[in-house]
């Protein structure tokens, strides 16, 4: 399956949904802060893996889905828009392992690189993420 | 003055890898751009500005923990919604209290 960038997706996503994201965003990056100063950095790193976009990015996936079709069809199809919000959390899965791949990508370079260590984790969170996702495609049709 | 620059760097991070993940596909592509770094990038970032990189490796370690948990939670999620038919939203955050539970249960068992 190729990867495609589609950018009149945007059109489709009201302002206020990205405000909302930020928000959450912002209110997760603060909490975390104040976690790890009030119980140290053990603690508050747990919530480094927090997830922060995938609540509101799911439900925002299911509605699309839902709304595209009733716009071209006039059809309301609530089963179309949980398929596509499970396989878009499938996907999370997937970009979980490349997030443990950050993290550790940090944690080892961290002290050696300073904040150059946070491209190298990045680089490590795309290849792995990438990797993962291929893995569970080819799976998915080798078992089907 | 330090948690409104949090709170902007943190907001502006998540943003950019959620529209990211918006004009991707196909869905499940997609869906990798939700277990994006986005709150890890902001916050080690301004802790090895602030508190020095021991410091930020520290939180990276833990770090780990939560992203096990968080692919747990993922997959949890994936169940529910295609056995149960549940609803995405509802799905998700009841999840969070999985994910707070593996988290707190790997810092007790390996972390603390």
């Amino acid at each position: 399956m190729r990867i495609k960038l589609n950018l009149a997706a945007l059109k489709g996503i009201h302002w206020y949904e990205y405000l909302l994201r930020f928000l959450f965003g912002g209110a997760v990056t603060v909490g975390t802060g104040l976690l790890a100063k009030k119980f140290g950095p053990a603690m508050g790193g747990l919530f480094l893996a927090f997830p922060a976009i995938f609540p509101a990015g799911v439900t925002l996936v299911q509605k699309h889905e839902c709304e595209k079709k009733k716009h071209r069809l006039g059809i309301v199809d609530h089963e179309r828009g949980r398929k596509a919000a499970a396989l878009d959390a499938r996907g999370a899965a997937m970009g979980s392992i490349g997030l443990a791949g950050f993290a550790g990508s940090a944690w080892l370079l961290l002290t050696h690189l300073g904040a150059w260590s946070l491209l190298a984790a990045l680089a490590a969170w795309v290849a792995l993420s990438i990797s993962a996702w291929r893995i569970s495609k080819l799976r998915h049709r080798f078992t089907r | 003055m330090d948690l409104l620059l949090r709170f902007i760097v943190g907001g502006t991070v998540v943003v950019l890898f959620a529209a990211l993940g918006d004009v991707l596909k196909p869905k499940s592509f997609a869906g990798l751009f939700a277990a994006a770094p986005s709150v890890a990038i902001a916050t080690l970032g301004l802790a090895i500005v602030g508190e020095g990189t021991p410091y930020a490796a520290v939180e990276a370690r833990s770090m780990i923990v939560g992203a096990a948990a968080f692919f747990f939670y993922a997959y949890v999620c994936t169940y529910v919604m295609t056995r149960y038919r549940a609803a995405a939203g509802r799905t998700a955050i009841t999840g969070l209290l999985l994910w707070s539970a593996m988290s707190l249960t790997g810092w007790f068992l390996v972390l603390r």
